[in-house]
């Protein structure tokens, strides 16, 4: 067992645990005691890589990107998750999960979102299979992602308005979790990161490793080698990330990089660069690093990406940057942006801002020419049009 | 006074400190004594409440807009035992508390006086595995709450681990969902009686009114009101509402 995935009892080291009211244990024990096995069963393997092929669109390609690794003098891959259905890695997680529900026997799925990327690929599988299902937003975040809304209740989704708090990503979360705790037997809750109770950050990531799975074949058989030098990553919670990463952690020769969202800069007080500004907590159920007040109360995180601006970190990102396997750094707004731009205008692609944030540490690793380089672009930038136009006066 | 398997028709009352007021803490917790409740739970206030109603997470959010914290709190508890006599139980989320430090909460508990906690997301698993040890040797109660989804395996688990009362939820839900005690739940509290536990149990969630509290006092050794208490605290003036509130409870 690597030592960097979770052990029996729910743990990556110090973080991790279910840290969950009574009403919420009989739920997670029953995940807790099904989900390798289910995960194990041909049927349910047959099915997932068939939808993964047949519906989302994978294998994603592994993109190498020349302009920009001339740019940065480095061999820079690009790991096109922006081409998967419905624009993000986010649906890798939702599949495997909503199967995961059907075999449960649950008839009703609820999930929370921040910027709408996890609501809409929820609701995209819950229209799949006919399942009931409510998705919990920020009342502020409603606002400001109108087209995902739509998108949502196109596919049949009943969106919540979570109204307690700050009224964003948080709170929708908070709200999920009530909702589960008053629903008891025939709900499943889809998290949508690597947060949560154990089994969740496993769960989550296990489903995400798909993406360092192809990347380790496609890689060898674009460059002979099956492991590069490098890989980053954007973290929110930690999902594209944890993916990313899952087939390289016991490669300790494979650096991992994280870039956090550092909004206005990492001391401005509007940021969400976690592992910089936390300190261990306790937040939706997981033991991990926490964005808080000395008294413990929860501070709320800001970024220019809706995907990014979360308190927390997923407990096994808290481990790898706790043992130091993982290198922690942040990007800010303004940086993520122009990177953002930069890739449009040298590759075509415009990235999803959260993504931007991973292209935007590429000018502080210093390559030296020599380096392979794969960087997680979770998604793409369709939903952030607006955000784009406003801050480049489009 | 202590709670135990003969006691009968116990009432207590939640409430969060620091709500209305910063400063309204000792006050409530003596009108309440004067009124007959039995014992109290003293809230601490969470960003994040995630087993709470609407009622209790604002109650919690203005609280923390006063300025209440845990050394605010524990404060304001300096005197508690020259005020009130009957037992109190600090209850809230994990947080705050690995914050102020486990250690350092369960000894505050003590030299203020409080009788036990409850932390709804501290599990099982983890109290025995890191926390017992210092709960016990400052004699504080960790207090584990009991859902109709409990499977009887671990009630027992539970029952073996309390040192004072478990605490029964009438339904599996947030705090405030129900003002009523549903009919169903006869059956699970009834379930419950006959499987003899060790420990008294007190009921709440959903005890409401005089009704609701007779109805979870016919199988249970108490229970506990909180979403509609902290309503009358949301009132004009509500010290002078606390007396018939009471009164009219344990008529
Ligand atoms: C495109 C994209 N990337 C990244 C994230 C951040 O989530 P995570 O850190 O779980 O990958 C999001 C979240 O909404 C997203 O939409």
């Amino acid at each position: 067992m690597s030592k960097y995935q979770v052990n029996d009892k729910g743990y990556y080291g110090p973080f991790g645990g279910a840290y969950i009211p009574e009403m919420l244990y009989p739920n997670v024990e029953e995940l807790q005691n099904r989900y390798l096995q289910i995960m194990e069963e041909p049927s349910f393997k047959e099915e997932f890589e068939q939808l993964l092929t047949d519906y989302v669109g994978r294998p994603s390609p592994l993109y190498h990107a020349q302009r920009l690794s001339k740019k940065y003098n480095a061999r820079i891959f690009l790991k096109r998750e922006d081409l998967n259905h419905t624009g993000a890695h986010k649906i890798n997680n939702t599949i495997g999960q909503i199967l995961l529900a059907e075999r449960l026997g649950k008839k009703r799925i609820i999930a929370e979102t921040g910027a709408g990327q996890h609501g809409v690929a929820t609701a995209t599988v819950c229209a799949l299979k006919g399942l009931e299902c409510v998705v919990y937003m920020g009342e502020i975040d409603i606002q400001r992602q109108a087209p995902n809304v739509a998108r949502m209740k196109m596919m049949g989704a009943t969106v919540v308005a979570a109204q307690s708090g700050s009224k964003t990503l948080k709170d929708a979360t908070n709200e999920a979790l009530r909702d589960w705790i008053n629903n008891p037997v025939d709900t499943h809750y889809i998290i949508g990161s690597v947060v949560g109770p154990h089994p969740y950050p496993d769960l989550v990531a296990r489903f995400q490793s798909i993406i360092s799975k192809e990347t380790k074949i496609q890689l060898l058989s674009k460059t002979g080698k099956s492991t590069p030098d490098v890989v980053m990553a954007c973290v929110g919670g930690g999902s594209n990330a944890a993916g990313m990463f899952y087939h390289f952690l016991d490669d300790e020769d494979v650096k991992l990089i994280a870039v956090e969202a550092a909004g206005h800069g990492v001391h401005s007080g509007e940021s969400a660069a976690t592992t910089l500004l936390g300190k261990e907590g306790v937040l939706h159920g997981s033991r991990s690093i926490l964005m808080q007040t000395t008294d413990g109360q929860v501070v709320e995180p800001y970024s220019i990406s809706a995907g990014l601006d979360y308190p927390g970190i997923g407990p096994q990102h808290a481990w790898l940057f706790k043992s130091g396997r993982g290198k922690y750094v942040s990007a800010t707004d303004d940086e993520a942006m122009q990177a953002g731009l930069e890739l449009t205008k040298l590759e075509g692609i415009i990235p999803a801002i959260e993504s931007s944030h991973a292209l935007a540490y590429l000018q502080k690793m210093n390559f030296s020419g020599d380096e392979t380089v794969v960087v997680c672009l979770s998604g793409r930038g369709d939903k952030d049009l607006d955000n784009y136009m406003k801050y480049f006066n489009l | 006074m202590q709670i135990n398997k003969n006691s009968n028709g116990l009432l207590s009352i939640y409430f969060t400190a620091g709500y209305p007021t910063l400063n309204s803490t000792i006050e409530i917790a003596k009108t309440l004594e004067q009124s007959g409740v039995d014992f109290l739970e003293i809230g601490f206030p969470y960003s994040d409440p995630v087993a709470d109603g609407p009622t209790i997470q604002h109650s919690s959010e203005v609280a923390l807009k006063n300025g209440m914290t845990l050394k605010v709190l524990f404060d304001q508890l300096k005197d508690l035992r020259k005020h009130v006599k009957i037992p109190v139980y600090l209850m809230g989320y994990f947080n705050p508390v690995l914050q102020f430090g486990v250690e350092n909460f369960c000894k505050a508990c003590r030299e203020v006086g409080v009788n036990g906690t409850i932390i709804p997301d501290l599990p099982i698993y983890e109290y025995e595995e890191l926390y017992k040890p210092i709960f016990e040797e400052n004699k504080i109660s960790n207090i584990f709450l009991v859902t109709p989804q409990t499977s009887e395996e671990r009630i027992r688990k539970i029952d073996s681990l309390t040192t004072n009362f478990i605490y029964l939820l009438s339904s599996n839900a947030t705090t405030g969902k129900h003002l009523e005690v549903k009919n169903q739940s006869e059956d699970y509290f009834n379930r419950i009686k006959q499987m003899n536990l060790t420990n008294p149990f007190i009921i709440g969630f959903g005890i409401s009114n005089k009704e609701t509290f007779e109805k979870a006092t016919a199988y249970a050794n108490g229970a506990i009101v909180g979403t509609a208490f902290v309503k009358i605290l949301a009132q004009n003036n509500p010290l002078r509402l606390i007396p018939d509130f009471i009164g009219d409870l344990k008529k």
